[in-house]
């Protein structure tokens, strides 16, 4: 969501803020959309296929998310600057046509819909497989309006991109949690049974911290060791 | 047509990502464990031992291909 709050602030600020809310409550609308139409269709489905599935799915997301963060912790990939971000949308918001239908600037509109549904489409998608899996959709919902609220009311108080925000730390943490309950799910579903119950989940945790925290620091020595060689080559 | 793979691509993007092996490992592990708990083993360790060599060859393949 900081992602997404940077697009719109740059887009407020260069070319006003009417069509970039617009945008962001046309985004917001049919993310609840989304929630709210696959939310009881899922419910239908019995829960141990769907924990197979959702396990599956939350895995390859989980995966995904601790991949990108080991390699940005290791310094493989470059850290999100939010700033310098902020600063090529400002560009690209100026320098860009305006074209006025129905008195909505419709570039504003579309960079902040795209930028609030993308980003929005993500917690979405941890809102139904967690929400599913435990049942309680709407409680999961709540919690994820919760934190996009808490967002943008730090957006609106200092009025600039959250360049602050521990993004890699956020991103590794998220990625280990998704991981976590996509292997306590996914075995669950395929017809495991944990030793200690739900208990299993924190033993599931502290496996894919420990092992993302060591390849992180493999991966840093392994790093350090080749720019050290390097000149020798 | 240009929309159908659009919308395709995306999907696959936002799902799948940026190795396609991991989301085919996960699959395998998964059906591997389905698989023992059909035949009474319960393969508890199985997914976490195969997530945690999943992640690691994943992460290396891609520092690999970074390293000149």
């Amino acid at each position: 969501m900081v992602e997404a709050l940077t697009i719109v602030l740059a887009v407020g600020v260069t070319r006003g803020w009417r069509s970039a809310l617009l945008g962001v409550a046309a985004a917001t609308v049919a993310l609840a959309a989304c929630v709210a139409v696959l939310g009881p269709a899922l419910l239908r489905i019995p829960i141990e296929d769907l924990r197979l599935v959702i396990g599956a799915l939350l895995l390859i997301f989980g995966l995904q998310w601790l991949r990108k963060a080991i390699l940005r912790a290791g310094g493989y990939t470059a850290l999100r600057d939010e700033e310098a971000a902020y600063r090529h949308e400002l560009e690209q918001a100026r320098t860009a046509n305006r074209v006025m239908r129905g008195g909505i600037d419709w570039y504003a509109f579309t960079l902040s819909f795209k930028g609030v549904f993308l980003e929005g489409l993500e917690v979405a998608f941890i809102v139904l497989t967690f929400g599913s899996a435990h049942g309680s959709i709407g409680l999961a919902a709540l919690s994820a309006g919760a934190a996009v609220v808490v967002v943008a009311l730090a957006g609106l108080l200092v009025h600039r991109p959250l360049s602050a925000v521990p993004e890699n730390s956020m991103k590794f943490a998220v990625g280990a949690m998704l991981t976590t309950f996509g292997i306590f799910w996914g075995a669950e579903g395929a017809g495991v049974t944990w030793p200690g119950g739900d208990g299993a989940i924190l033993a599931v945790l502290a496996l894919v911290v420990l092992a993302s925290l060591g390849l992180t620091a493999l991966i840093r020595r392994e790093r350090r060791r080749t720019i050290a060689a390097a000149p020798a080559r | 047509m240009r929309h159908i793979a659009g919308f395709f691509r995306f999907w696959y993007e936002f799902i799948i990502g940026d190795d396609w092996r991991v989301a085919a490992g996960v699959v395998a592990a998964l059906a591997v464990t389905f698989v023992f708990t059909r035949r009474g083993i319960d393969a508890w360790w199985l997914l976490p031992s195969a997530v945690v060599l999943i992640l690691f060859a994943s992460v290396w393949r891609a520092c690999r291909r970074e390293t000149p």
